[in-house]
């Protein structure tokens, strides 16, 4: 059972990960500022800076 | 003890994998099942990184624990960061997988199941994955650094320059064929392009929705868009119904590629976070859940295969593109197998995730088996069809002919029967006026992902449904490659011109951005426009134009590779790269010479510009004749500057084998890791 949750929990952090949540969690415990529309739209000012050069593969 | 039940596991996974792909390479005459390829490839993936990639990690790269990696030692919460090797396996996977494993071995089942099977299984294993493991592994060591910077410290400048110069010629040709994929896959489809455009309101209301509701729950509002899509996916079908709507919706090609190129323009030129970004999770969400989805559904349906191993084809004049089994297998089917553009993202952002080295062999070589995988459900979507029916869905025009009783005629001939009332029925099952000459692999994808989920979920009712799910599937996430891909070449192309003038590299400055936007887009405009207007379907230029460019920046990644394992005193190992580098240099250069030079019109570009010269002038024969030479002036261009990193690189060797050269690895200093006390 403990395995179960844990696999599940890995599978949570990556979709996660994949999906910027943890990237915009981080980025708020950096600023130290609380979610909201304008700490939003400075991740995602930021995020993009570095996400936009990435290639996506074929 | 122990040893001897793992001796004799291994040794049961080795008999058992032999069998299946003797069931596969052997069985004659009679249709198999799909298991033997689930079978064959779970016990080749399982011996391969067991063993091969274990050996590839102890014996040549020496992973080290104990040596901090760039996640740990340059950490700033935003590119470097210390992270879940499961969570960086899916992330990574995420980033490799695209529209290439689902497309390539579709069009290259035209030989038969047995040629794309094995090259998937022993590409993968001793190329791809191999490729993606080092080079990951290479960029930790050398704080994350790209591709094209790692060939410029090693190999010479020139290799960082034509590492650069093939990573924009496959953008170019690589968005050109995505952009023709979803041409093919929606013109006159009412119910396609209205599911597709519909993905564009629910992206936007997903970015007001993350933006203003519930800031930064994306998987939350990936979920919800997911909904709105199927509900669009849903109405589609009454939009097809209605004369007037579908009217609206039903589209030429020509209409559709100019389309494409505004959306393709906007998308680089417009600020992402309303449309763009929402659209691209989107596409993720859709893309892991249905990749997932019919990895379950082969499993458990495990269908009948009803193309034979090997067709006709094999002799080069196969209707999807013309060539012979080799080299064009081999360039048709890359990212399955192995794809140069993997090397990007191992080098990308993926090493600055990665905590321990010991973790590259699962993330590098265990994700490409993963992709290896998609692309082999694509053949087992691809082959569950009737042969006449794959071949009808995928012969162009100038080939079959336009009229569906002369199509049904001529594919019928061949010895893969099927006729016009068969394909009607078919279209009409999943709500298409037509499946005659839908070139482009992906509506062939779809049909197949349709039978397979129909049969278990809906039956004939619902394979409507499940193929315009496909297809909306397969557009979304070549649409996303495709707006990221135009936003990364416009960055690179800004890069490179602020040397020559220093604002046209600042990406906030609109002139700047507006025109180098219009360069990207109307490069690979230009062969998309070339491909609509061709008359074999486009598809027989450009897929292999694209192959080959792919290939040839494999080769450039395993020539890297290969230059460090000999610096790192590892010359005697260097086989595991130098191997599928010299079947890397043997296919693409055959093919380019085939492509360039082969006197057959529809194999050799030259060949067809001179039969087009020969025969009556007009203004589309002189722009055909121009866009052969253009396509065979690109192919030579680009193993030229190949054959230079291959020269480079070999001078390289030989000076550092003979002791001419001093052996310099620059790879970043060893610092002792932390995390290893930490985590006791």
């Amino acid at each position: 059972m403990k395995r179960i949750i844990s696999g599940w929990n890995t599978f949570l952090s990556a979709l996660r990960e994949i999906f910027d949540e943890t990237a915009y969690a981080r980025f708020l415990k950096r600023a130290g500022v609380a979610s909201s529309s304008s700490a939003y739209a400075a991740f995602r000012r930021e995020l993009e800076e570095a996400k936009v050069r990435r290639p996506k593969c074929c | 003890m122990n040893k001897t039940l793992a001796i004799l596991g291994w040794g049961a996974v080795a008999a058992l994998g032999a069998m299946a792909v003797g069931v596969i390479a052997l069985r004659r005459g009679e249709p198999i099942n799909a298991m033997w390829l689930v079978v064959a490839a779970s016990c080749c993936y399982a011996l391969g990184y067991r063993f091969y990639s274990r050996f590839i990690a102890t014996k040549i790269l020496v992973l080290d624990g104990l040596r901090a990696t760039p996640a740990e030692r340059l950490e700033n919460g935003r590119d470097y960061l210390v992270t879940n090797k499961w969570v960086v396996f899916g992330h990574h996977f995420a980033a490799i997988a695209g529209p290439g494993p689902l497309v390539g071995p579709v069009l290259a089942a035209q030989f038969g199941y047995l040629p794309g099977t094995m090259w998937v299984l022993a590409g993968a294993v001793f190329a791809g994955c191999v490729q993606d493991f080092v080079i990951l592994l290479f960029s930790v060591r050398r704080d994350g650094k790209s591709l094209t910077e790692m060939a410029k410290d090693e190999i010479g400048r020139l290799g960082g320059f034509v590492a650069y110069a093939a990573v924009i010629s496959i953008l170019v040709i690589l968005l050109a064929v995505c952009a023709l994929i979803v041409v093919n896959a929606l013109k006159s489809s009412p119910w396609g392009l209205f599911t597709i455009a519909m993905t564009m309101p629910i992206a936007l209301l997903m970015g007001v929705y993350l933006r203003r509701i519930r800031p930064g729950k994306v998987l939350e509002v990936s979920a919800l868009g997911f909904v709105l899509v199927l509900a669009a996916i849903w109405g589609g079908q009454y939009v097809s119904q209605n004369a007037a709507l579908a009217r609206v919706f039903t589209l030429s090609a020509p209409a559709l590629a100019i389309l494409i190129m505004a959306y393709g323009f906007a998308a680089s030129a417009l600020p992402v976070w309303l449309l763009l970004a929402p659209r691209d999770y989107l596409s993720t969400f859709v893309k892991l859940g249905t990749i997932g989805l019919l990895g379950v559904g082969i499993v458990a349906l495990h269908p009948t295969l009803h193309m034979p191993a090997l067709t006709r084809f094999v002799d080069g004049t196969g209707p999807v593109f013309a060539g012979k089994i080799f080299p064009f297998a081999f360039i048709t089917i890359a990212c399955g197998a192995i794809s140069g553009f993997h090397s990007l993202i191992s080098s990308g952002t993926t090493p600055k995730l990665i905590a321990r080295e010991t973790e590259t062999r699962m993330v590098g070589y265990g994700a490409m088996m993963a992709e290896s995988a998609v692309a082999l459900m694509a053949i087992v979507a691809a082959c569950v069809m009737k042969p006449g029916i794959y071949f009808a869905i995928n012969s162009p025009a100038g080939i079959v002919g336009q009229a569906p009783a002369a199509a049904a005629a001529t594919i019928s001939s061949w010895g893969f029967p099927v006729t016009a009332a068969d394909m009607q029925a078919l279209a009409h099952s999943v709500g298409e006026q037509t499946l005659f000459n839908r070139t482009g692999g992906a509506p062939a994808f779809a049909v197949g992902m349709a039978s397979i989920f129909s049969h278990s979920l809906g039956g004939e009712t619902l394979m409507g449904l499940w193929y315009h799910f496909a297809l909306m599937f397969e557009a979304l996430f070549i649409l996303t490659v495709l707006d990221a891909g135009t936003r990364v070449a416009r960055f690179m192309v800004q890069d490179a011109l602020a040397h020559v003038y220093k604002p046209l590299g600042r990406t906030s400055w609109y002139p700047s951005i507006l025109a180098t936007s219009a360069l990207i887009v109307g490069a690979w405009g230009y062969f998309l426009w070339q491909g609509v207007k061709d008359p074999l379907g486009g598809i027989n230029s450009l897929w292999p134009l694209f192959g080959i460019a792919n290939q040839l920046l494999a080769i450039v990644a395993l020539c890297v590779a290969t230059t460090i394992i000999i610096k790192m005193h590892r010359a005697k190992y260097a086989s595991v790269t130098l191997v599928p580098l010299a079947w890397l240099v043997s296919v693409t250069f055959t093919a380019s010479w085939h492509k360039i030079f082969d006197a057959d019109p529809r194999v050799g570009f030259l060949a067809q510009a001179k039969i087009l010269a020969a025969g009556p002038a007009s203004g589309a024969t002189s722009r055909l004749i121009f866009n052969n030479r253009l396509d065979a002036a690109v192919t030579g261009i680009l193993i030229v500057m190949v054959t230079l990193v291959l020269i480079e690189s070999a001078r390289q060797w030989w000076g550092i084998l003979s002791g001419a050269s001093e052996v310099r690895v620059k790879e970043s200093p060893f610092v002792r890791t932390r995390l290893a006390e930490e985590r006791g």
